[in-house]
């Protein structure tokens, strides 16, 4: 049975669909449909700033410490937290992918060079080297996006150049190649199109990965301060020492990361089911 | 070895040690004054023997913020972090062997079904936001566990045994590992689970059943023996990702380890400390994934190097 039966009849991947469909549509309209400004300091009928409020009527998920929207700056996290994703993880399987199909096919010195490259990569621990890139450089999110992605490739790189390998020996290929076929038309014709499984399943990954690796660099204070994301939204709470009271604060941006990063998560497991047959339900 | 030679041609050419003077309003004067105690007015390529020659005998810096040597200060910290990643790491994995046998006996029941979720869960929730969570019910509204720090403020204890063996460290051990423990048996479950249903299919269990052995025996005899390979080999490469995760559970408890010492270093702007920090991080990893590459190497005998 092919992929669409298959996810539609495995509950946890119709979940982790729903999920991601449901957070890509606020990502798109969050700040349209957003009550508040999320920068805005709230005030009462006196004009004064309603700190840590809990939630009521007008301010469903109550208010921060400065006295700004929680539910607004959750839709508003949305986006950029989402954007962040996705796009690191397109640029990390993009990278990882070529690296990867160009190893694999050509073999020998470029293999070589470019496993090289990944090797010295590789032994780069990853939070530390995130911290101390975000840290030099200034704190806007294309340097965080970039950060991230400087690393994760290499992961992707070294199986799809795996695999590569072996499908490179199949007389398919072979019989492309003595019939004239170009190199670079071999590879993207006719290789890429049989590691596509594995390529998305790497982005799925990635994307819930970069997320959460996200949310921990806001967290630390390195984020894009002039962008509201779900990690900067816990590094507020954190700081000001409001994780005692605010539980409106403090559950929200962790549910819904949470949310995110177990919706693939699951659908990513859906996919292993699938290229393993041996898991499905005896 | 060319790997680390790359690696030591990065570290000094970071713009690093140019950049000591930016955090502060310093005159000119002394900004020179600064620069040339710290060798930072030579020419770059002397700086950089001067790095090697440095670390050949073993000093790595010169902190700016705590004034001491870097040296001293990852002394001090790497014990912490090395205990909690030990206790995280037995605590993560039991459960995940417990919980991956639980879980392939009852494969297609509801209780498989949660684990999955539980997995994807403890896989996907940011530790600091666990940690946040533990800390707001455990220590602020049940009063059970302290809340932060390695011992209670102004503990001092008399030798190393009471340091970190007493109650009280014990105690403020509780929550950090329990946090990081929860994010660690994510995957090891999910692949222990999969890799003993796996195992159960094959060929040689089937022989074993024919031959008469009780169902016990055929599991624990000869399934999870063969299944525990795959959960291990993934154990070992996430022992260097879980420096990161440890990172943010040690800055959300204030737990005095390695990887807050990192934390702080970058707020306080103390390059050496970051630089020699990076450092044995690096050369540590590279180390252990050596050694995993080895050790897979010998318990697999399919496996050759060229």
């Amino acid at each position: 049975m092919n992929a669409i039966d298959f996810l539609r009849k495995d509950k946890f991947s119709l979940a982790g669909v729903v999920i991601l469909v449901f957070f890509g549509c606020l990502g798109l309209a969050g700040p349209l449909i957003a009550p508040y400004d999320p920068w805005y300091v709230n005030r009462d009928k006196e004009g004064n700033p309603l700190f840590l409020t809990t939630p009521d009527s007008t301010h469903l998920l109550g208010t921060d410490n400065m006295g700004r929207d929680i539910l607004s700056e959750l839709l508003h996290g949305a986006r950029t937290v989402l954007i962040v994703g996705f796009l690191t993880a397109f640029i990390v399987v993009f990278i990882g992918a070529n690296f990867g199909l160009l190893a694999g096919y050509y073999g020998g010195r470029i293999d070589s060079i470019l496993m090289r490259i990944t090797d010295v990569v590789y032994s780069i621990p990853f939070t530390p080297f995130i911290i101390v890139l975000v840290a030099l450089l200034r704190p806007s999110i294309l340097y965080v996006v970039l950060a991230l992605s400087l690393l994760m490739w290499r992961a992707p790189a070294r199986v799809i150049r795996s695999q590569v390998l072996g499908l490179s020996k199949r007389p398919f290929i072979k019989a492309a190649k003595v019939s004239g076929a170009s190199d670079l038309r071999i590879v993207y014709l006719h290789i890429a199109p049989n590691i596509m499984p594995l390529v998305l399943l790497y982005l799925a990954t990635n994307v819930a990965w970069a997320i959460t690796a996200e949310a921990g660099i806001s967290f630390l204070g390195l984020g894009d301060p002039g962008l509201v994301s779900w990690g900067r939204m816990l590094h507020l709470c954190y700081m000001v020492g409001a994780i005692r009271v605010a539980w409106w604060w403090l559950w929200p941006p962790g549910i819904c990361i949470i949310l995110v990063t177990v919706a693939i998560y699951l659908i990513s497991h859906a996919f292993e089911e699938i290229a393993n047959p041996r898991l499905r339900k005896r | 070895m060319t790997l680390l030679f790359v690696l030591f041609r990065l570290m000094p050419g970071d713009p690093l040690s140019g950049l000591i003077g930016a955090g502060f309003q310093l005159t000119p004067e002394v900004r020179q004054a600064l620069m040339s105690r710290f060798g930072l007015d030579q020419p770059l390529h002397m700086q950089y023997l001067l790095y090697l020659r440095n670390l050949l005998t073993g000093y790595l810096g010169w902190s700016l913020y705590y004034q001491v040597p870097v040296l001293n200060i990852i002394q001090s910290r790497i014990w912490n972090t090395l205990i909690l990643a030990l206790s995280s790491f037995v605590f993560a994995y039991s459960l995940a062997l417990v919980g991956g046998i639980i879980l392939a006996q009852r494969q297609g029941t509801k209780i498989e079904a949660l684990g999955i979720v539980l997995s994807a869960v403890s896989r996907g929730a940011p530790m600091f936001w666990t940690g946040m969570i533990a800390i707001s019910i455990f220590s602020f509204s049940l009063n059970w566990l302290p809340s932060h720090g390695m011992h209670t403020p102004g503990y001092l204890a008399k030798d190393i045994v009471e340091q970190y063996f007493s109650l009280d460290f014990l105690r403020h051990l509780v929550l950090p590992t329990v946090v990081s423990g929860f994010y660690f048996l994510g995957l090891p479950l999910l692949v222990f689970k999969d890799s003993l249903l796996e195992t159960l299919g094959e060929d040689y269990i089937e022989l074993a059943r024919a031959k008469g052995l009780s169902e016990r025996a055929v599991f624990y005899k000869h399934a999870t023996r063969n299944a525990i390979m795959p959960m291990l080999t993934t154990g070992m490469t996430l022992i260097g990702l879980a420096l990161e995760g440890i990172l943010y559970v040690e800055v959300v408890f204030s737990w005095p380890g390695m990887g807050r010492e990192i934390v702080l270093a970058v707020w306080n702007r103390d390059y050496p400390l970051i630089q020699g920090m990076f450092f044995l991080i690096a050369v540590s990893i590279m180390g252990m994934n050596l050694l995993s590459d080895m050790i897979y190497g010998m318990i697999d005998p399919r496996i050759t190097y060229g």
